[in-house]
């Protein structure tokens, strides 16, 4: 033991990280612009300039939609954890925990119950920051929960979508949260609650393929990736360069997929406007 | 002319052998041949239950794709009489990845329908290898639509690598197409019965497979992905799709104790492309218990018999 072992360094770095983040500069993707930290946050993680959407988490999210940021979490069901006893480079177990440690929740989704420009509503939203937002049995039965919910409160149920696909480490499991989601939205369709789903970057494999093609209303972030199969695997099928803008939120209004590209900005005020059409609630008065 | 898998070599060695004797014997009238022949068709059959007894799920993985397994087509001639084939989605065009119309099962009006990979180079190239693009899956929808509306049981045979991935069917809406079958399924007032009876690939497969009964053949595999592609994702390697199809649990087996499926099969000895005709037969007779088994069901009791079944899943593990 020397005093370089025991120096307290850890602490300072904390003390000073709170003050300081990380990433004090934002480089974009899209234009390789910098940008600065406080700015981007402000622009609800639209980086000015070029309008580029970053993701965020489900937290920010919901932040972002309710009314003073304010909301109920949905308790949300425990699942079996790795049935399958899967390992690959990794064992699944590890990567479970790696990625609860990292996001500080227990699996891709969130859901939350309180108001959006008044109106109460039920708020799902997949976190792509946890394995990718990967749908497994735990974000299959939260969604189903998210529906419940809805159904049992009697609001909408608005989902924001954001995932690479299935959770192949539950192979067959996470194939059947496909039919297992669709079961929650055909109870939302009997009782006449809306479902409007919004898409966000990137939106792919089972959960296109799914409940997240099936919303009564589809909105999509600008520039968000959407569709079945991921662009790489078409490439190697066809074996040719994809066009530009390929399944990209705009392409897919083009080919009437999804009803409307809206900015960040105002999505929670046309959420609350379909909302408020389909309930019939009266016209707030000029 | 029978094909062999790499596994069967000791099949196919002592199989070659019974052949040569029998040639033989065609030219002398030899007795003592006789005996050998019954010998080795003894021994061969026995390798062939033994090896077929402890397929590894890569194995059953080569089985199920067998080029001489039995197809949708070769179930659809054997158990489905007056079949008339429908065609087009009404919207775009005809996809013949998936082959469906009506007939009779057994007697009793249905609807039927499933993936059909082809045969010869010809027909695959026809069906597209079984791979639907949004066409097959809206004309699945159109069909089902209709067998609801005529009080018909809905028969689904699953056989594909996965739905189509190329540019045209993403710019169809071929999720959105998957997704509004697999809603159709659910939403249905009649009985459906699926069966697995190769591959069963992915949400291309759910999109056909959502049932009150859904049923695989012994050697059939159902899975989120292909071992390859599994592979090369999870492993960065395709090479490791052995691996990929041991751990994600892919067999009738494995499915059977998870809870997923309803019932296995039983293939007769050497799989199903051994003796088509038998392996047909019994798929048939499991079908019609199945229909039996949901036969006094009411249409809303059907639907929540469905939806139950599928949130049961994954529930008590």
């Amino acid at each position: 033991m020397n005093w370089i072992s025991e120096v307290v360094r850890p602490k300072i770095k904390t003390l000073f990280k709170r003050e300081t983040p990380d990433n004090l500069w934002i480089k974009c993707p899209d234009t390789g612009q910098v940008v600065f930290h406080k700015d981007v946050e402000a622009n609800q993680w639209v980086i000015p300039g070029s309008n580029h959407h970053m993701r965020i988490s489900a937290t920010q999210r919901l932040g972002l939609m309710f009314d003073g940021g304010t909301w109920t979490d949905v308790t949300l069901p425990e699942v079996a954890v790795d049935p399958l006893k899967f390992r690959d480079e990794k064992r699944y177990v590890d990567r479970l925990k790696d990625a609860r440690a990292k996001t500080g929740q227990p699996d891709a989704f969130r859901v939350g119950f309180g108001e959006v420009e008044s109106i109460a509503m039920t708020v799902a939203v997949q976190d792509f920051g946890f394995m990718g937002g990967s749908l497994g049995m735990a974000a299959g039965e939260a969604f189903v929960k998210g529906a419940m919910t809805a159904l049992e409160k009697q609001t909408p149920y608005i989902l924001f979508a954001g995932s690479g696909g299935a959770r192949m480490q539950e192979g067959i499991l996470s194939l059947m949260q496909m039919p297992r989601t669709i079961v929650g939205i055909r109870r939302l369709r009997e009782a006449r609650l809306p479902y409007i789903v919004v898409l966000t970057n990137p939106t792919t494999g089972g959960v296109t393929a799914s409940y997240a093609m099936l919303g009564d209303v589809h909105i999509a972030e600008p520039g968000a990736l959407i569709g079945f199969a991921g662009p790489r695997v078409i490439e190697q099928t066809i074996r040719e360069k994809l066009p530009d803008g390929f399944q990209r939120a705009e392409y897919l209004k083009d080919h009437g997929m999804v009803d409307m590209v809206v900015h960040r900005h105002d999505i929670k005020a046309t959420v609350a406007r379909l909302a408020g059409l389909f309930t019939k609630r009266p016209a707030i008065a000029a | 002319m029978r094909s062999y898998l790499d596994f069967e070599k000791p099949v196919a060695e002592l199989e070659a052998k019974v052949e040569e004797l029998r040639a033989l014997g065609e030219n002398r009238d030899a007795v003592s041949i006789a005996d050998d022949i019954s010998r080795l068709e003894t021994k061969a059959g026995e390798a062939l239950k033994d090896l077929y007894g402890k397929l590894t799920p890569w194995q059953k993985t080569l089985v199920a794709r067998h080029p001489q397994r039995p197809h949708f087509v070769d179930y659809c001639a054997g158990l489905i009489t007056e079949f008339t084939p429908l065609a087009g989605d009404r919207k775009f065009a005809e996809d013949e990845a998936i082959v469906g119309g009506f007939g009779r099962f057994r007697g009793q009006a249905v609807c039927v329908l499933g993936q059909e990979k082809g045969a010869s180079t010809e027909t695959r190239i026809r069906h597209n290898f079984g791979m639907a693009r949004p066409e097959g899956y809206r004309k699945a929808v159109r069909l089902m639509e209709m067998a609801d509306r005529f009080g018909l049981p809905v028969l689904s045979f699953v056989d594909t690598a996965g739905a189509y991935p190329g540019i045209e069917a993403e710019e169809r809406g071929q999720a959105e197409a998957i997704a509004r079958s697999t809603e159709m399924q659910l939403s249905l007032g009649v009985p459906n019965v699926s069966l697995v009876i190769g591959e069963g690939g992915s949400g291309g497969a759910i999109a056909i497979a959502t049932a009150n009964k859904v049923l695989m053949l012994e050697h059939a595999i159902y899975s989120v992905i292909s071992p390859e592609g599994a592979a090369s994702i999870l492993w960065r390697d395709s090479a490791r799709a052995q691996d990929a199809a041991t751990n994600m649990k892919i067999t009738a087996q494995d499915l059977m104790r998870l809870g997923i499926i309803d019932g296995i099969v039983v293939e007769p000895t050497g799989g199903a492309h051994r003796e088509p005709q038998a392996a047909i037969k019994a798929a048939g007779d499991a079908i019609e218990e199945a229909l039996n088994d949901l036969g006094n069901m009411g249409p809303a009791e059907l639907r929540d018999h469905r939806a139950e079944k599928f949130l049961a899943i994954g529930r008590k593990l």
